[in-house]
Order: structure tokens, then C-alpha cells, then sequence
């Protein structure tokens, strides 16, 4: 086990300066998140066109490294993809944190697969997991409209 | 006092790579609390004050035997003073509950601080809705700490109970309990201290404090989990109400009516801890052994310590400032999270711990969401402090920080 392999430089960078840490415009779906543990929230927001599609994907929220890295790259991958495609992704990335030794969905490319793969050290870290999918899950509520707040406690 | 042998007494310590500075959080064990359980289980068991046997009657004169240890231990009037709880957390609202029933109406207020934990603030937030009650917080400082003053400015006329902690568990601010206590008396209100904090560190004196309630956590205080004291003045004991009802607190039970034991079998309903309470005589006796004033110098010396090595590392923030300072060293470290501290920390070993730490509003007021904490107990040395500065190190080079 080494820290280095959790800490990779993509999840420092993303960490440092996270991608879509705003609100979407108009959006018209989105979820909150909050793991009661440590405190860390999540806001997802999503706005999809008519044909069901992502046209703009942000998050609002405070956590670590991990948190932070894996909400700013899922909000990355999910644009442009309708929401069978992202509940495909979400599965397919959550089963890899779980217990999957690699991503298995058709939908990504290669570099994203390698990008999503870096969360992959969070595996070693049971205490950490919790910090990768909180914002994973609170995707999925936002697309379901299920309206409920996701909290980490619930999940497992 | 040679505190450098003190880590054998732990037999978690055999593990050499370990450096706990997790105490407040709860406290390693020595050898001779873990083994009085065995004992105790081994060749001593039976349940305690049913039973007309030998051993019953040999398990109750331990279990007794500990109540009167802690009495002398805290230098308290009475061993009918001293109730065991299943922790601090149900001893306080033992008492939020008992008098909150007895005394308070709607629009009566309770005054807590900012620095409480959750335990000593939740259990007095069922008395919102149950009875109308309201709750002010005195204010904490920009040091971490809350002032005689900060008190006395939020006490009102409908002020009818004031509970405040011993020892802050993030900021380490030690509360001039004294003061308060007698500023609460000349007013007329009766004071509860949390003392999970203060225990473990200081040396506790209810007649002298003269406070109306002190709660004690044991697991922080070397002893066994599952284990809380709750001291109150006799004269609360007998006009509070119980608290649970059950076997053991009753005096007389008849269809139509229930009458209750008498102290401190009135608050002790059901079996108890009997072996954690058994074993909880070993730790009191291994703090008197080290002695108290041993205890606050190795401990103050390790805090100099430790915040001087800590203001001294670039990026690193000490939470809080106050002058009187218990066994507590919270930290952020600018530009990384506490939990990315507390991950990168326990890959060499050193376990701390990261969060709001039970005071949500406590870190709310200080503006941030989380935090770092290494807190010290008997057994740690320099050594540990130069390790946390050197793992503290090795988190802010993966973060690239300077």
C-alpha cells in the first residue's frame, strides 16, 4: 500500500482546482449529498436537453482531496452523454470501487477510463471510499429526481 | 517521575510503529485495567447486590469498593454522590432529562458555550420541544476560549441551569469552572461541568469546585469503555426523579404503586457494567501511583512542545490560542483537508483524529468545516510530537506545499 498511489498528481490537481465547483445556470435536475461523519456536503446540479441529454454538469460543496477530485471529474465525464449513458458510467464506477478491477463500460474512452482509474487507490482506504462516491450517488439522485439527501451512513 | 517507561504499562504499544495522540478521543488501556477484566470474568463473576452467595456478596464489595475509590479520587462528601452511567453521554442526560422534567417550564433557558460537544448539547435540545425550553451559548473567543464574562453576559432572570465543559476537546481552552460555578450560585443557578476532557488531565476537587454536577467518560481516563460517572450533590440525587426504571433502584413494587430505592441505587436501574466498574478501581489506582502533579507537568511540558514545533512548520495553523491549555493540539494546514491529513498521517503510524470532533458549533464559529487533532495522554514523549511533525511534513510534500 503506498499513499502516493492514492494521492496521484490527477487527484492533487483536481483536488487543488476542482472543474465545474459552480452552479449550472437553469439547471433542472440536481441532489444534495452530506456524509455526517466528517461533514463533507455535496450540491450536484444538471441541466438536460429535451433529449435527455447533459449539456452542463457542476457541483457546490466543501470536502478533501478525494471528494473534491472525484466530483470535479465525474461533472467532466457526464457532459455531453444522456442518463442512461451516465447511470451506465456510475454503475460501471462504483462497481470498480467496490470490488471491479477495472472499468468495464463501452461508453468511455480509454483516457477517460485511465482518469477514473486514479480513484482507484481509495480501495486500499475503507474509510476513504465513502469520500469518492459521495458525489456518484448524489448524481444518481439528482437524474432519479428522487429529491433525497443522500448521507454516506445510508448507503452501505 | 521517569515517564519514558510509562508506554510498557500499554500493551498496545508492543506494536513500536504506533504513535497514538488519539486520547481524547479515548485512552489506551495499561496492562492492569485489561487484566482485572480477566480476573474479574476468570474467577470472580456474579452478578452484583441480588444474591445471597459468596461471590455475589465479593463482586458487590468491589463494585462498591470502586464507587468509593472514585469518591475519595474526587475528593467528593459522599460515595452515595457518585452514580455510574453507561458513559458521560448518558450521564448528562441523566440529568438534563431528570431535571428538565422536574424543574423546567416553557421559556426557561439553558446556558451551554460554544465549545460544547454535541453531548453536552443534544441532550438539552429534547427540552426545546418537550417543555419550551430555550438554549444561549456564551461566546468563544478568538483565542478558543470562554471567559467569566462571556457567561455572565448571557445569564437572565429565566436562566435555569448552566452546563459547560471542563476542558475543550478541539481548542484544549481549560474554563475557569470555579469562577463560573460561583458565579452561577450567586445567582442562584445550578451548574452541570462536562468533565470528559477534564478529567483525564486535571485534578478534580468537588468540594472545592463545589459545582452541582460533574460527569466523567472513563474510557478517556484509562479505563474501561462502556463507563461513565456522573458526581451530583446529594441533595439533587434525592430530589430529582430516576431516570430509568428497572430492577435494582426500587424499594418496593405493588400493582398500583412503585416506590424507589435509596441512593445510589435509585439512578442505577438494570445490571450495570459490573466488570468495567470493577476494573475502573485499577486505573484510578494507576493515576494516584503516577500522581496527578506528574501527570500535569510531563503533560504540560509535551504541550509546550508540541506548539512550539507546530507554530515553528510553515502552513500549519494551531485552532485556538488560550492561555490555561489542556492536553489538546488541533491543526489545519492550509490547502489540505484535515481527512487527507489524518489518511497520510496513519501510513506512519501516527493516529490522530479528523473532523468537527462531536463541536459542529464550535467549527462553524471558527469558520471551517473540519480539523486536525493530535491529543497527548500519559504515555506520550517528544518523540511522538517529532514524528507528528515529520509525518505533518511528509502530508504537506505530497500536497506540494512549502
Amino acid at each position: 500500500m503506498n499513499i502516493k498511489e492514492l494521492y496521484q498528481e490527477i487527484i492533487l490537481e483536481h483536488g487543488k482546482n476542482p472543474r465545474n465547483l459552480r452552479k449550472t445556470d437553469n439547471f433542472n435536475k440536481d441532489a444534495k449529498g452530506y456524509n455526517p461523519l466528517c461533514g463533507d456536503s455535496v450540491h450536484v446540479y444538471l441541466k438536460l436537453d429535451e433529449k435527455k441529454k447533459v449539456e452542463d454538469a457542476s457541483f457546490e460543496g466543501s470536502g478533501c482531496a478525494i471528494s473534491m477530485a472525484s466530483a470535479s471529474i465525474m461533472t467532466d465525464l457526464v457532459k455531453d452523454k444522456d442518463t442512461k449513458e451516465v447511470k451506465e458510467i456510475i454503475n460501471d464506477f462504483l462497481g470498480m470501487i467496490k470490488e471491479n478491477p477495472e472499468l468495464k463500460s463501452k461508453i468511455l474512452k480509454d483516457e477517460e477510463k485511465t482518469k477514473l482509474m486514479c480513484l482507484s487507490g481509495v480501495k486500499q482506504y475503507p474509510m476513504r471510499v465513502k469520500c469518492a462516491t459521495l458525489s456518484w450517488h448524489t448524481l444518481i439522485s439528482a437524474i432519479d429526481n428522487s429529491h433525497e439527501e443522500i448521507n454516506t451512513e445510508k448507503l452501505y | 517521575m521517569n515517564f519514558s517507561n510509562i508506554k510498557k504499562e500499554f500493551p498496545i504499544f508492543n506494536n513500536k510503529n504506533l504513535i497514538y495522540l488519539d486520547s481524547a478521543n479515548s485512552s489506551q488501556k495499561p496492562q492492569s485495567v485489561i487484566d482485572r477484566i480477566n480476573d474479574f470474568y476468570s474467577n470472580e463473576f456474579s452478578n452484583v447486590g441480588r444474591s445471597i452467595h459468596a461471590l455475589s456478596i465479593a463482586a458487590t464489595n468491589n463494585y462498591e469498593n470502586t464507587r468509593v475509590s472514585v469518591q475519595k479520587y474526587i475528593n467528593a462528601k459522599d460515595k452515595d454522590e457518585i452514580v455510574f452511567t453507561k458513559g458521560a453521554t448518558e450521564a448528562i442526560n441523566l440529568v438534563a432529562n431528570t431535571f428538565g422534567q422536574k424543574y423546567l417550564k416553557e421559556g426557561d433557558e439553558i446556558l451551554l458555550t460554544e465549545l460544547e460537544h454535541h453531548s453536552n448539547y443534544v441532550p438539552w435540545h429534547y427540552l426545546r420541544n418537550l417543555k419550551g425550553v430555550k438554549i444561549e451559548f456564551a461566546e468563544v473567543n478568538n483565542d478558543g476560549e470562554v471567559t467569566v464574562e462571556s457567561i455572565e453576559k448571557k445569564i437572565s432572570s429565566k436562566t435555569k441551569m448552566i452546563s459547560v465543559t471542563h476542558l475543550s476537546n478541539v481548542t484544549g481552552a481549560i474554563l475557569p469552572i470555579k469562577e463560573i460555578t460561583e458565579l452561577a450560585h450567586s445567582k442562584g443557578i445550578p451548574i452541570l461541568i462536562d468533565g470528559c476532557q477534564g478529567a483525564p488531565h486535571l485534578k478534580l476537587d468537588m468540594r472545592d469546585l463545589d459545582c452541582d454536577f460533574y460527569t466523567i467518560s472513563c474510557h478517556k481516563m484509562y479505563g474501561p469503555t462502556g463507563l461513565g460517572i456522573l458526581y451530583a450533590k446529594k441533595k439533587w440525587l434525592e430530589e430529582l426523579p430516576p431516570y430509568q426504571g428497572g430492577g435494582g433502584m426500587i424499594k418496593e413494587v405493588k400493582k398500583d404503586s412503585v416506590s424507589y430505592g435509596d441512593l445510589p441505587n435509585k439512578y442505577e436501574a438494570g445490571t450495570m457494567a459490573t466488570a468495567q466498574i470493577v476494573a475502573f478501581d485499577q486505573s484510578i489506582k494507576f493515576l494516584e501511583k503516577i500522581g496527578m502533579n506528574n501527570v500535569i507537568q510531563h503533560e504540560k511540558e509535551l504541550m509546550d512542545y508540541g506548539q512550539e514545533i507546530l507554530r515553528k512548520n510553515n502552513s500549519v495553523k494551531l485552532v485556538g490560542n488560550p492561555k490555561e491549555k489542556g492536553a489538546v493540539l488541533s491543526f489545519t494546514i492550509e490547502g489540505v483537508h484535515p481527512h487527507d491529513i489524518a489518511t497520510i498521517l496513519d501510513e506512519d503510524g501516527v493516529a490522530i483524529r479528523a473532523g468537527h470532533h462531536c463541536c459542529q458549533i464550535l467549527h462553524e464559529k471558527l469558520g471551517m468545516a473540519a480539523s486536525a487533532r493530535a491529543s497527548l495522554g500519559i504515555y506520550n514523549t517528544k518523540e511522538d510530537l517529532n514524528q507528528l511533525n515529520s509525518s505533518i511534513n511528509k502530508c504537506k510534500k505530497i500536497f506540494n506545499l512549502k
